[in-house]
């Protein structure tokens, strides 16, 4: 009952909260925000408790059904996806209450946008159609655009127009194959399309439209141009915001529209090149990592490394059977939520280096293993996840992925990810090198509150866990999946 | 969850325990730290003498949960395993007073003794793995809990050499990976089983079995420091005396070689493995490695380094033991799993005497040292008569199971290499010891230390004369119950009779 | 081929002249611009291909007026982050654009 009540909550509460924080004072808008963190908490962990307990269903949104009105699914991976996004922005949230104390006032409308970027989110997690996918991937874009340009430097505010632009290309592209599906089907529901979807030449070249967008969106190499300045440039709490939430969501629709059109319809060819392009994010990101000097642009560009592995999923299931399908199901996934733990953990604790040493150079940070080992203990436990090396969730995810690799045939991936860790570790240690390095003496550091230690700490704690107790949460994302139990 | 579980949970609880509590502690609290590393080293040896005794009574000592579905995290104290515990929870305490001692003067402790627990905690979890899965997770958390060890003095060199050591081990971790993951896609969980589980396969599938045992090989050849695996190890040398001893004589390069270990007796069995032809080649890497390691000691003139070189050389005996068919040699490797360790670290020990009391880390600057340190002396006396194989020290007992093993297995050649390498051992060991007892000294010492009551400080003398009396006390008793030969004989005796 | 199908392809038209647009053009309200010339032709093609005889569909009129919102939003962020960014720095394009 409450799970039933708490999916429009997942709506109504932090749309609700944005326009009254938009009204607020400066002031008052933290303290809502903080306030809302539990509420939306809770509803998010009510919807998940009901799928696990009563299964998988839909919902239409006032009870006004498809196609006019606004249709929900809420599956496994839907649940899971809502709860995951709680729970990172929550400790994100959390984090920016205390960060943002010492930034000028009209970084308070963090919270405003906050709340909007996270309806959007439920939003494209919930949609049981393609437009609204359309809705929430807007709505999320612009809000997550809007948050980059919150610090108001040049740099900053290139970096959101950048942002605001590949964005704005790739949501009309999604939108024109959107359309040429709607002409072509008349339907725009997922189930609908699933029963009606053929292989022919318009919905081609609307999969190709669809794809092209979405990769914009979500960064993929070569496609990855917007994303470093923007993720490297924001404020913290922003940056593990879009990178550990903001991109899962255009892969999200991909993942999604791909499962659904079904293997019948989307092509072998497609999914090796989308492989491919996954292999060279892997590769340049991973590479371009380990040049960068600056903290945070090193972070973003392990961003853009990260992604390539989860589009390892599109040539796992197309064309394999069904064992490696799942195993590519589970694989991913268990990357996607790792990743977006380590990752806000990674940049959580990024800034409170940088906070520490007062500059955001790599080479400052010589020494800091004596002052801040907590900051450095979350940076090296998301790193391990990162790396790929156990006990994380991150290790999890790739022994999954191998597995799948090597039964599906496809055994030129393995390399990917072999030479994916070892770039990871690189980039990851050059920080670590310097921190153990003794160098000309720093003997004090500026002391950022412990609450921005702690949620660092959290997020990274939580990449590890989930890697241990993995086949839990793996077991309830599969609930209502193509690729269900069995 | 029941008593015995929790048992084998405590005795990795113990090191993880304390490497919380260490890594919380501040810098300032020596006293405290100090007293709980020691408790700690204790509370976990009592607690592995305790399972000793159980498995030598057949009791069931398990502990297991579901990672992913068909995947379990498995800690399980068997023969092989509890042997390797015993040897790395005597040694870890040893090494702790040691390091006490050690690192007096020191920045950073808090952060070293937190590694240092947590390097214990990895080997400890590689010793009671149940199956390859769980093995691989300590393995390369042994690999993280090392690196902030060898680089802890943080200069250029010991960064670098840091740099190297990540290159080898994690690429060496990564082979690894494959090749349990490619051994899970074909036969599901392999769990550690007395003689394998893997005979039973389609002979088809060989040539994909000897393609995985060689990457798991070369992936455990890293930490083990095969040839030509092993350039990492002398340049680790850079590190504290404390992390030399214990990563030689224990932790990483045991775990490689113990990892290979079980490769051929519990994964694949080493029947199968000689059906399959891994036998020869597996004996022939271990000879290179064995003389190519003497020789190159031959050649160092820094001490730390010259043991190095006699660790990349001796651990692969244990290695050439694995690859004799048949129980003499198996136990001949075995045992030199223990008695390399003792031996080693105690001449670990007495070089970081030398280097902290005389301030000298060169063999040719060892001239009269044994005027100066006798009992130090003594017990490198006896480590190095260990090393050669002179009785009764321990390592006459390993080389003479070996030495029969090899002609038991029909690989009369093994003889030869034993016999050039024991001649190599005594030409780089004997001049050594002739400078130390029958040199006299040229110039006068420049003493590194203030020294009390003994030659060197209490905490550093007394650790290395108890690992220098053990490896004596293993060879000598080697025939009573309990003895590591005794231990190895009961292994064996459960690998190949049934 | 019918009439609707006109719209369709002009709709593809202005959607390719504006593409275009955005990409060659370095001047950022020329792109913005350029961005809801796609975006109307996106949105006639949506219109056009509906109209294949099925009588009214209401759906991609609702479609249509979403997208409509949604483009002027879009556009609106886009000119305020573009002014700031002009008061900021004095250029009106981005530097080294891609």
């Amino acid at each position: 009952m409450i799970g039933l009540w708490s999916v429009p909550l997942l709506f109504a509460l932090p749309l609700a909260l944005g326009i009254i924080s938009l009204l607020a004072t400066p002031a008052w808008r933290a303290r809502l925000g903080l306030a809302g963190l539990p509420l939306l908490l809770a509803a998010s962990t009510a919807v998940f408790v009901h799928l696990v307990l009563a299964g998988p269903h839909t919902y239409a949104l006032g009870h006004w059904g498809a196609p006019l009105g606004i249709s929900l699914v809420v599956d496994g991976l839907a649940a899971g996806m809502v709860l995951l996004t709680a729970v990172v922005a929550s400790l994100c949230a959390l984090y920016a209450w205390v960060y943002l104390r010492d930034q000028p006032p009209s970084t308070s409308f963090f919270w405003p946008l906050l709340w909007f970027l996270w309806a959007g989110m439920n939003g494209i997690w919930l949609a049981e159609d393609v437009f609204n996918l359309y809705v929430g991937l807007e709505v999320m874009g612009l809000a997550a655009v809007g948050l980059v340009a919150l610090k108001a430097t040049p740099q900053a505010l290139a970096a959101a127009m950048r942002y605001l632009l590949a964005a704005l290309l790739g949501s009309l592209a999604y939108l024109l194959g959107v359309a040429l599906l709607y002409a072509n089907y008349g339907t725009l529901s997922m189930a609908g399309l699933h029963e009606v979807a053929t292989a022919d030449v318009t919905t081609q070249v609307a999969l190709a439209l669809i794809i092209l967008g979405l990769l914009l969106k979500t960064a993929l190499f070569p496609l990855h141009a917007w994303l470093p300045p923007a993720h490297g440039g924001a404020l913290t709490p922003v940056s593990a915001l879009l990178s550990a939430l903001v991109v899962k969501g255009s892969f999200y629709i991909l993942l999604r529209i791909w499962v659904m059109l079904g293997p019948e319809v989307t092509p072998f060819a497609t999914a090796q090149l989308l492989g491919i392009l996954g292999a060279g994010a892997v590769f340049y990101g991973g590479w371009m990592a380990w040049r960068q000097h600056h903290l945070k642009q090193l972070v973003a560009y392990s961003t853009v490394a990260q992604i390539g592995y989860l589009f390892l999923f599109f040539p796992l299931v197309t064309g394999t059977g069904p064992e490696a399908a799942r195993l590519a199901w589970d694989g991913t996934l268990m990357m996607l939520i790792a990743h977006a733990l380590a990752k806000a953990a990674l940049f959580l604790s990024a800034g409170n280096l940088i906070l520490a040493v007062g500059s955001a150079h790599i080479g400052h940070l010589v020494g800091i293993s004596r002052f801040r080992p907590m900051s450095l203990f979350s940076f090296g436990l998301a790193g391990v996840s990162l790396m790929g090396l156990p006990p994380s969730g991150g290790f999890t995810g790739k022994w999954l992925l191998l597995n799948s690799a090597i039964l599906s045939g496809q055994w030129w991936w393995l390399i990917v990810l072999f030479l994916g860790g070892l770039l990871s570790a690189a980039y990851i240690f050059k920080v670590f090198r310097m921190s153990f390095r003794e160098g000309p003496q720093i003997d004090h550091s500026a002391s950022p509150p412990l609450l921005l230690d702690v949620t660092a700490l959290l997020l990274a704690a939580g990449a590890i866990l989930i890697g241990l107790t993995a086949h839990l949460p793996l077991g309830w994302v599969r609930i209502g999946s193509p690729f269900g139990a069995g | 969850m029941d008593w015995n579980s929790l048992i084998l949970f405590g005795v990795l609880a113990t090191s993880l325990v304390a490497s919380a509590v260490i890594f919380l502690l501040d810098e300032s609290r020596l006293v405290l730290r100090s007293a709980f590393n020691v408790a700690a080293a204790v509370a976990k040896l009592l607690l592995v003498l305790w399972i000793i005794w159980g498995v030598y009574r057949n009791v069931e000592y398990e502990l297991r949960f579901t990672i992913i579905d068909g995947v379990d995290f498995i800690l399980r104290a068997d023969a092989l395993g509890i042997m390797f515990v015993g040897l790395s929870s005597l040694l870890w305490l040893f090494t702790t007073l040691y390091a006490i001692g050690y690192l007096e003067k020191v920045p950073n402790r808090s952060r070293f003794f937190g590694f240092f627990s947590l390097c214990v905690a990895s080997t400890v979890g590689i010793a009671l793995a149940g199956n390859l899965f769980t093995f691989l997770l300590f393995y390369e958390l042994l690999t993280l809990s090392t690196y902030p060890l060898v680089v802890h003095r943080g200069t250029r060199e010991s960064l670098r050499a840091g740099q190297i050591y990540l290159y080898y081990t994690l690429g060496g971790g990564a082979l690894l990976l494959f090749g349990v993951v490619a051994l899970h896609v074909l036969v599901g969980d392999t769990e550690f089983v007395p003689g394998g589980s893997l005979s039973g396969l389609d002979p088809t599938l060989y040539p994909l079995l000897i393609g995985i045992f060689v990457m798991m090989v070369i992936g455990l050849g890293v930490k083990a420091a095969l040839f030509p695996l092993h350039a990492w190890l002398p340049m680790a040398m850079v590190a504290p005396a404390p992390v030399s001893a214990l990563l030689h004589a224990v932790a990483v390069v045991k775990a490689g070689a113990f990892g290979i270990a079980r490769v051929v007796y519990d994964v694949y069995g080493i029947e199968f493995a000689n059906t399959l032809g891994l036998l020869g080649p597996l004996a022939i890497a271990a000879s290179i490695t064995i003389l190519y390691g003497s020789l190159r000691a031959l050649a160092q003139d820094d001490l730390k380094k010259r043991l190095a070189f006699s660790t990349i050389s001796q651990v692969s005996y244990i290695i050439l033991g694995i690859s004799l068919f048949g129980p003499i040699g198996t136990i001949g490797g075995l045992v030199h799993l223990l008695h390399q360790g003792l031996m080693k670290i105690t001449l670990f020990f007495c070089a970081g005497n030398y280097a902290e009391t005389l301030g000298v880390h060169k063999v040719s600057e060892l001239d009269g040292a044994g005027q100066r340190m006798p009992a130090t002396s003594v017990a490198f006396t006896l480590g190095a008569f260990g090393m050669i194989g002179i009785p009764p020290m321990a390592g006459f007992i390993s080389k003479w199971y070996l030495g029969m093993g090899a002609l038991n297995a029909g690989m009369d050649w093994v003889l030869a290499v034993l016999i050039l390498s024991s001649l190599l051992n005594a030409a780089y060991f004997l001049p050594i010891l002739y400078r130390i007892w029958f040199r006299r000294r040229e110039r006068p010492w420049c003493e590194g230390k203030v020294v009390g009551r003994f030659e060197t400080p209490a905490l550093l003398l007394i650790p290395t004369l108890a690992t220098a009396a053990f490896a004596l006390v293993a060879g000598l008793f080697a025939g009573m119950p309990f003895s590591p030969l005794y231990w190895a004989q009961v292994i064996v005796s459960r690998e190949y009779l049934p | 081929m019918s009439g609707a199908l006109v719209f369709a392809w002009s709709g593809v038209v202005l959607f390719s002249l504006g593409l275009f647009g955005f990409i060659v053009h370095r001047h950022l309200l020329r792109r913005l611009l350029a961005f809801n010339i796609m975006g109307s032709g996106a949105f006639l093609v949506l219109v056009g291909l509906a109209q294949d005889g099925r009588g009214v569909d209401p759906v991609p009129h609702a479609m249509v007026i979403t997208g409509i919102v949604v483009a002027v939003a879009s556009t609106a962020l886009a000119l305020v982050v573009f002014r700031r960014w002009y008061r900021a720095s004095g250029r009106t394009d981005l530097p080294e654009d891609t």
